[in-house]
């Protein structure tokens, strides 16, 4: 298996979510947002940052590098595509995910360690876990707050696309939980063909006790052994 | 030639800078004012080859989000 993390001008978690990946045994390459090509890739990770600044929308300009047309491609046809917090955003402008992020309700930049909830795990990057479980993973940002219409929202509850949600520690998804105000405590969602997942919070930065959490490994974990890779012990 | 793109958020979107905004006319002491919402102006300067339809294009695919967004597009000729 080999993962390619991208590269935009203001990515910051890349190195993080390479070495993510290779400590869990993971051949990664950072591949940079101007290169034509993800092939040979079985995973595609879009990393969290300021890609181009925030200029225009979080995600706005990064969605139209030369990169996003090879992920759109290789999305279409089923290789994984995990987008954490600023990817999260690229993939939403980028029309591969529903919905859009828009700034935090308080206006305030939230870097915290919360609770997610796993709400479903029939899927290529939580089914090591169990739905109901907890996980605490930290977030980061100041426009995280998702927001889609109505009729999206049924949708993607009705289709069991809603992976996490905001909690408190006993796993209710009230709103004193709910750190930027997305609809109905929304951390993360999939498409329909259940290969590309978004999520606001940082599960590359709880991989390692000394940073205070391991729960983030699941999501890896669970990518690993859907490539047919065997778990590192 | 210039044109004007003007991005709001839509009306169905949460716009916490405008409810920020509010506050703050409030605390300076004009209750007049009931809400504010903020948004964007961007100015384009033009060689005037472009049609219409290629701005609108423009505006609907990079300068709004059209999930969260509405714009006017304004042609000075």
């Amino acid at each position: 298996m080999k993962a390619a993390v991208i590269r935009f001008p203001g990515s910051n978690c890349d190195q993080d979510c390479v070495l993510a990946l290779r400590e869990l045994g993971v051949e990664t390459d950072f591949v940079w947002h101007k290169d034509g090509s993800v092939a040979g890739y079985d995973l595609i990770a879009l990393p969290g940052g300021f890609s181009y600044g925030d200029y225009l929308r979080c995600g706005a300009i990064a969605r139209f590098s030369p990169i996003m047309r090879a992920v759109k491609e290789a999305a279409a046809t089923g290789t994984l595509v995990l987008g954490i917090c600023n990817g999260f955003q690229i993939l939403c402008e980028a029309g591969l995910l529903p919905g859009a992020l828009i700034r935090n309700r308080d206006l305030h930049f939230r870097c915290e360690h919360l609770h997610v909830r796993v709400e479903n795990v029939a899927n290529p990057f939580l089914h090591e876990t169990k739905t109901g479980e907890l996980l605490r993973i930290p977030i980061a940002h100041g426009e995280g707050s998702y927001t889609a219409d109505p009729a999206t929202l049924a949708d993607l509850n009705q289709t069991g696309r809603v992976l996490l949600r905001y909690t408190d520690a006993n796993g209710a998804a009230t709103d004193a939980a709910n750190p930027n105000g997305s609809a109905e405590n929304i951390a993360g969602i999939c498409n329909a063909a259940r290969n590309v997942f978004g999520l606001m919070p940082h599960p590359e930065r709880a991989c390692d006790p000394r940073l205070g959490s391991t729960d983030g490994r699941v999501i890896f974990e669970s990518i690993l052994s859907t490539l047919g890779v065997r778990k590192a012990a | 030639m210039k044109a004007q793109v003007i991005v709001m958020p839509k009306q169905s979107v949460l716009d916490p800078q405008g409810v920020a905004v509010r506050d703050a006319i409030h605390h300076h002491g004009l209750s007049a004012v009931k809400a504010a919402r903020v948004g964007k102006m961007i100015e384009l300067e033009l060689d005037g080859t472009q049609t219409e339809a290629q701005l609108h294009e423009l505006c609907r695919d990079l300068l709004s989000n059209p999930v969260i967004e509405d714009y006017r597009l304004e042609i000075q000729r």
